[in-house]
């Protein structure tokens, strides 16, 4: 008999007041005992619309199963044959809009922690020796990867297994992406970014890292002279958007990407023990709606950071952040002003924020993306008094290769034009997924077009 | 890693090193940099690069020691291994269709303008080569600066070599003797280039300089090297680093340029012990 229970079962977490101050994990997952108790709440249902929901449709209630008889290393090869990174979409994955969302046990009540238990177990199975699965015999084929995040590591993965010789080729000292610049260490530890990373190239995927496609080498030259027989561009969203409002450039204020870099690849939050740095101020204002907002704004507060705000225009119904991370950040401590639009910032002799002036808003009639469209109410300006504004208002594709591969089309804004069955771009033999296509979104729909892209090459390059 | 093949002192303060990164070799432009970083806590910091060798698959770097990163570099000798290096970075600068140039360089710029210079004299171009430096015993690289110059101009802040002055007091001599230049190229300090644009301005000569800003990534994604030009944002790192000169918005590049002199400060004084110990190890010929 299933496990009747409404309510999910509540992930072990650190005190919000002593995680403010610290950048260990907030979350502690499952042990075994309360994720088998989790697990018996899934009904099994005959249809599984939870597999539909996700984007790299991993067997969902094959695995859940497993759970429930305790065969957790086989429950990870269940999810490990569609998903390369488990552990990692078991905390980033926004399953409330994906698995969840389609899960039966949500019509009355919450549905089956999917995302919990997909975690645990991950991190059961890396902690307890998993091996990884043998790919087929090389086949003398090459394919090339541009970029070692989400989109990448995932179509690299799938085209290793079939016999492959893969080579990703990173731009940062460090593969994973935005996994490892942009998502803070207390949402996804990078070891266990690292441990993803092993399993892959355990499996024989090469990675070149400091190598920026488009100025180190080209993509017609990975295709010419250098032998790949296909090319997939899972480049990401890499170009910070500013809002164009004056005091922009003072010092003091940054970019999510740059502040997160710094903290989260750069390792800032152990300055002076590692070299590069960070300011954070006493009040910090951060500029957008979304879960990097959120990111950028629980880094400032753990970095010491006394006031941190969370500056949005519009309420807090139409912020784009998961709900998880709007309730982590309120518990602690992060002030939210919402139906505010920064309209200039402030700064001092020297160069340097002192405040930022804002009006407030109101919401008018829905808008092209259907959330109501912010109005400004008459005669609210006020200033804020901060000393540090990072803007987290979005990021474009980078057009470095773009720019450095003739008859690749792009959209006006930048993205790379696919046909979204396969991931085939302009050009013959490239395939593109993930953010430099959709603009910015999430890890998990560029794993799954990660994946598509795979089958695809696989397809293309198995007629030769 | 990235093997240091060659490493020489050019003065007290100023190294060259020759690394192998056979793919920037074979790419590398006058006016792109590169990026390293000497280990796993180590900052990203960007450096122009000063030559290339295809053949032998090195880029060379030269770099002054200023702050605690470069000191830590300068810790590092020939068969060592840097953890990163990558590039090569930035735009090339357009020097096609340029006849008669002044480039213009001071200080450690000068390391930067050499190549500039010489991929100019390459093309034939007339190059009048300006350099300026604080005293004779801080100069660099003057015989390569010989062979890539029409005329070498050299300046010093005490007159030890003869020439007492700035760059732009010898850059107006020549243009007030009537010397004509279609182009300018500044590279040096931001105080430097500055002067050089507000005299260059009464004349009219088109002016490229080369900013020099804080950066991180170095591949448009952060943004830390943000520059108004022409009243439009642009990143040094991919926009960049060459600018029209006269476009640029000097005052907010000089407060940039400040934003980490705390950090940087305190970086250099909680960490004089480390670099004291591996200067000892140095010395001691370990390492």
């Amino acid at each position: 008999m299933p496990n009747m229970r409404l309510t999910k079962l509540p992930a072990r977490e650190q005190d919000p007041n002593v995680r403010n101050c610290n950048f260990e994990e907030v979350s502690q997952g499952y042990d075994e005992a309360m994720a088998i108790d989790e697990a018996k709440r899934c009904l099994n249902c005959k249809n599984k619309p939870c597999v539909n929901g996700c984007p790299v449709n991993v067997r969902i209630p094959e695995f859940i199963q497993l759970v429930i008889e305790g065969k957790f290393m086989e429950a990870n090869e269940v999810i490990r044959s569609t998903n390369a990174l488990p552990a990692v979409c078991g905390r980033v994955c926004p399953q409330e809009t994906q698995c969840e969302e389609k899960c039966v046990r949500g019509i009355k009540g919450e549905p089956v922690a999917i995302g919990r238990l997909e975690r645990f177990v991950a991190d059961y199975a890396m902690t307890h020796g998993a091996v990884s699965a043998k790919p087929l015999p090389d086949n003398g084929k090459k394919v090339a990867i541009v970029g070692g995040g989400p989109a990448g590591l995932t179509c690299a993965g799938d085209l290793r297994k079939l016999g492959y010789g893969v080579t990703i080729f990173e731009a940062l000292h460090t593969p994973g992406g935005v996994l490892v610049y942009g998502i803070p260490e207390f949402r996804l530890p990078k070891q266990l970014v690292r441990d993803e990373i092993r399993i892959l190239e355990d499996l024989g995927v090469k990675i070149e890292t400091n190598m920026v496609v488009g100025r180190s080498i080209t993509l017609d030259e990975l295709l010419g002279e250098e032998g790949y027989g296909a090319v997939f561009v899972g480049s990401g969203a890499g170009l910070p958007r500013f809002q164009g409002i004056p005091g922009e450039n003072l010092n003091g204020v940054y970019s999510a990407n740059e502040f997160l870099t710094r903290i989260n690849l750069m390792k800032a939050y152990s300055f002076p023990e590692t070299d590069t740095p960070v300011q954070v101020g006493k009040n910090a204002a951060v500029v957008g709606g979304g879960n990097v907002a959120m990111d950028a704004a629980r880094s400032a507060k753990r970095l010491g950071a006394e006031n941190v705000y969370i500056v949005y225009r519009r309420g807090e119904a139409e912020m784009p952040a998961r709900v998880e991370e709007v309730h982590h950040a309120k518990e602690e401590g992060i002030i939210f002003k919402m139906l505010t639009n920064p309209t200039e910032i402030l700064g001092d002799a020297s160069g340097h924020v002192v405040g930022m002036t804002c009006v407030e808003m109101d919401l008018g009639e829905p808008d092209a993306s259907g959330r109501r469209r912010p109005i400004i109410k008459a005669g609210s300006e006020h200033v804020i008094d901060v000393d540090t504004v990072v803007i987290a208002i979005g990021n474009s594709p980078n057009p470095l290769i773009k720019n450095t591969t003739p008859g690749l089309n792009t959209e006006k804004w930048g993205g790379i034009i696919v046909d979204e069955c396969t991931g085939k771009t302009s050009r013959d033999h490239v395939y593109a997924g993930g953010d430099t296509v959709t603009g910015a979104a999430t890890v998990i729909l560029a794993m799954g077009a990660g994946k598509t892209a795979a089958a695809a090459i696989h397809e293309e390059l198995s007629k030769k | 890693m990235y093997r240091i093949v060659t490493k020489r002192a050019l003065h007290e303060t100023v190294t060259l090193m020759e690394v192998e990164a056979p793919y920037i070799a074979k790419k590398a432009k006058p006016g792109q940099f590169i990026i390293l970083r000497m280990d796993e806590n180590g900052e990203r910091i960007p450096l122009t690069v000063a030559g290339t060798d295809p053949a032998r698959g090195t880029v060379t770097i030269i770099y002054q020691k200023v702050g605690y990163t470069t000191r830590r570099l300068d810790c590092f000798n020939e068969g060592d291994e840097l953890l990163d290096f990558v590039g090569p970075l930035g735009t090339a600068s357009h020097l096609a269709g340029m006849k008669k140039v002044a480039v213009i360089g001071g200080g450690l710029g000068v390391a930067i303008a050499y190549p500039q210079a010489k991929a100019l004299h390459d093309m034939g171009a007339e190059v009048d080569v300006i350099v300026g430096f604080r005293n004779t015993d801080l100069m660099i690289l003057m015989d390569e600066l010989k062979d890539a110059s029409t005329n070498l101009y050299v300046m010093t802040d005490d007159g030890s070599n003869g020439h007492k002055g700035f760059v732009t007091s010898a850059l107006e001599e020549q243009l007030k003797a009537g010397k004509q230049y279609d182009h300018v190229i500044a590279i040096g300090p931001l105080m430097m280039m500055r002067a050089v644009v507000n005299l260059t301005k009464q004349y009219n000569i088109p002016t490229v300089i080369s900013m020099n800003p804080i950066m991180v990534d170095g591949t448009g994604m952060c943004g830390s090297c943000r520059v108004t030009v022409g009243g439009e944002m642009k990143f040094a790192c991919v926009d960049g680093p060459d600018f029209d000169g006269f476009e640029v918005d000097w005052d907010e590049a000089i407060a940039r340029g400040r934003m980490y002199r705390t950090e940087e400060a305190e970086s250099m004084e909680r960490k004089a012990c480390n670099l004291l110990n591996v200067d000892l190890q140095t010395k001691r010929g370990g390492n």
